[in-house]
């Protein structure tokens, strides 16, 4: 496991800068004229893994969309604010959003690799639809499968379609397919709500060995998994009739042991009501 | 007595865990067949009996409607008093579903079986390969051939596939992935083309391209007015293959920094490969058999023309249009019928090239002719290793 933690020197991917620090100020979203966010500001920093925790319907993943452009996509979605990567505001008029989806990668809750590619052609997929020349193609996809933690696991069957595999090796091949394209920032929205505990347990594995070249921010609904691995946590709360946002922001184990906010106690012990 | 009956027979109780047989449930063992097959001969017999003597008019549609009723509860009875009430109802169902589905394939097979009957006559190899350019009404049935028809149905249909495929998909895409204020007129007059009547697209064509162009008659034309027709049939079941296609694979193509074209054309198409092949079979069965469209766009000939650009060309429906108008039994008449024929199978070749087509495209034909390379070099290096070896061995002693 942790021979793959190592510092991966002359990779072949032409890099773009080690992991960056992710900041949103002032983040309101909209959906029509629903607000559904309000005022959101945080820093996810560079070489930490920052957790987003909250009920369902707080905005945690409307958030975490409007951080690589991903928000704009669903229609009748506005936003205010700004969010910037190492201080370039990525809303800005010269920014394209697919130049920033390229910077920061995201993983989904549910696993999509996708069923006309093989293994192979998924590592690869991010830099074929970025147009990008592949140079060693081979080593790419080792490297990348093997920072996932799939390699062993899907070496002699490279040629295979990505739909063959289970849940959760899918799941890491779409977290080897936004690691091959080199991002500087990782979103993942629920990683592993759809995987069993051994999956789970993988891919946090993964997590923990990618954070030194990426930031990672992820939103969960497990506590057990926001407190094994995040650095930082942001608890997000929203109130009948009002939009969501950020309740508190604070060191791991402070929001769980002594969070200021009794909202964010009755949360992380699980007493609602 | 009726409990002991009722005992399945092809199910021994086991009598310890270890000798256990293997079961599949839904599978239907000897017995079963024998009790399926009994049934079928006993109803058989009875209808044959009372029916035949019985009814005033005996006729065949009769006798196999009483039988379908005969067996119908005869077996049901049958299987009731053996294996109770809940496999009965389900052989029942199944009995009445599966002939449902034999029922609907009945017109297919009884039609081509009507066609390669009144065309077998006919067909011999020269009649794929001659013209009927020598052929009059007094010569023999096996005068000449379809060869100039056969090139002109495949010249014309060809062509317009290339026009419309191209059209039709990226239609598709923009109705599905594009999108915008333009979609729905665009959905509405592809629909309305869709009832396009086939004499008015070779009507334009001809209004426009023949006579007001004055290109004359041409196998291009009639790709263009077979075009006008797939058009709309390939746009339609393409946009709905495309909207099966996940969302989130889409979301997942843009997250990784792709621009919407790339997402399409790299995840979006090849993930409804085989949907949009059914749309082209589609597309060419519903041009393939036109015939009005070609009368003013092809003219016809009986003289071979390879050449789409110039000149009248025959094609296979035109052929049987114009010759079944002659006297049931003279030559032409059954040469019609041996086109006709000739017709069907080219439109069976053609859906089988099709899908084969798709086949070897998907991503599992691909890892199978990928295993094969690997095995071959695998075997080739084994090989060279062993040689290498025998090498060494014979070298050493020496």
């Amino acid at each position: 496991m942790s021979a793959t933690a190592e510092p991966i020197v002359d990779s072949p991917i032409p890099r773009r800068g080690a992991a960056a620090t992710l900041e949103a100020i002032g983040v309101s979203a909209w959906f029509g004229d629903r607000k559904v966010l309000e005022g959101v500001t945080l820093e996810m920093r560079a070489r930490e893994v920052t957790a987003l925790i909250g009920p369902s319907g707080c905005g945690k993943s409307t958030f975490i969309r409007i951080l690589n452009r991903m928000h704009e996509l669903i229609p009748g979605a506005a936003l205010a604010g700004e969010v910037r990567l190492d201080g370039v505001d990525l809303y800005g008029s010269d920014q394209l959003p697919i130049h920033t989806r390229r910077r920061i990668g995201m993983v989904f809750q549910k696993p999509n690799p996708f069923p006309a590619m093989s293994i192979a052609d998924n590592v690869l997929s991010g830099l074929r639809l970025s147009g990008r020349p592949i140079k060693e193609p081979r080593r790419i996809i080792e490297e990348s499968l093997t920072r996932a933690g799939l390699w062993k696991e899907v070496r002699t069957r490279l040629g295979a379609p990505g739909g063959s595999l289970s849940g959760g090796q899918q799941q890491r091949l779409c977290i080897a397919r936004s690691l091959a394209v080199q991002p500087q920032v990782l979103l993942m929205d629920e990683p592993c709500s759809a995987l069993d505990p051994t999956s789970t347990k993988r891919i946090e594995e993964t997590i923990s060995e990618i954070v030194n070249d990426v930031t990672i921010v992820i939103v969960t609904h497990n506590m057990q998994q926001a407190q094994r691995i995040s650095n930082r946590c942001a608890f997000f709360n929203v109130d009948e009739g009002s939009p969501g946002g950020i309740v508190e922001i604070g060191p791991t184990d402070k929001i769980f042991h002594d969070p200021d906010d009794p909202r964010t106690a009755d949360y992380v012990h699980g007493r609602f009501g | 007595m009726a409990v002991e009956a009722r005992i399945p027979l092809a199910r021994p109780a086991a009598s310890s865990p270890a000798d256990r047989a293997r079961v599949r449930p839904r599978s239907l063992l000897v017995d079963d067949w024998l009790l399926l097959g009994g049934s079928a001969a006993g109803s058989f017999c009875l209808v044959w009996v009372l029916y035949q003597n019985l009814a005033a008019e005996p006729s065949v549609a009769g006798f196999v409607v009483w039988w379908f009723v005969a067996f119908a509860s005869m077996y049901w009875t049958s299987v009731f008093r053996l294996q109770g009430r809940v496999l009965a109802t389900d052989r029942l169902m199944s009995f009445v579903i599966a002939a449902g589905a034999a029922a609907m394939l009945v017109p297919v097979f009884v039609i081509m079986g009507f066609v390669f009957y009144k065309g077998a006559g006919v067909i011999t190899p020269h009649f794929f390969v001659e013209t009927n350019q020598f052929c009059g009404q007094l010569d023999g049935p096996k005068c000449g051939g379809v060869a100039h028809a056969i090139v002109g149905t495949l010249e014309q249909v060809g062509i317009g596939i290339v026009i419309a495929v191209p059209l039709a998909i990226l239609s598709a895409v923009f109705l599905n992935e594009v999108g915008g204020p333009l979609r729905r007129p665009v959905r509405i007059f592809v629909d309305a083309m869709s009832g396009l009547p086939s004499i008015v697209a070779g009507l334009f064509i001809y209004a426009v391209w023949v006579i007001g162009l004055g290109r004359g008659f041409s196998g291009f034309a009639a790709s263009a007015a077979l075009s006008l027709l797939m058009l709309p049939t390939i746009t339609r079941t393409s946009e709905e293959v495309l909207r099966l296609v996940p969302d989130g694979l889409r979301e997942g193509s843009l997250a990784l920094g792709g621009s919407e074209w790339r997402t399409v054309w790299n995840v979006v198409l090849p993930t409804a490969r085989s949907g949009l092949i059914t749309a082209v079979v589609l597309g060419i069965a519903r041009a393939v058999g036109e015939t009005a469209p070609l009368i003013l766009t092809a003219f016809g000939a009986s003289v071979m023309n390879a050449n789409p650009l110039a000149g009248p060309q025959e094609s296979l429906p035109h052929f049987v249009y114009q010759y079944i108008h002659y006297n049931p039994g003279s030559a032409p008449y059954q040469r019609a019928w041996a086109a006709a024929a000739v017709l069907t199978l080219l439109v069976l070749g053609l859906f089988a090239i099709a899908r084969g087509l798709g086949a070897a495209m998907s991503i599992e034909a691909r890892q199978r002719r990928a295993a094969r390379r690997d095995r071959r070099l695998a075997k080739r290096e084994a090989a060279a290793a062993l040689s290498q070896k025998r090498a060494a061995e014979g070298a050493g002693p020496s």
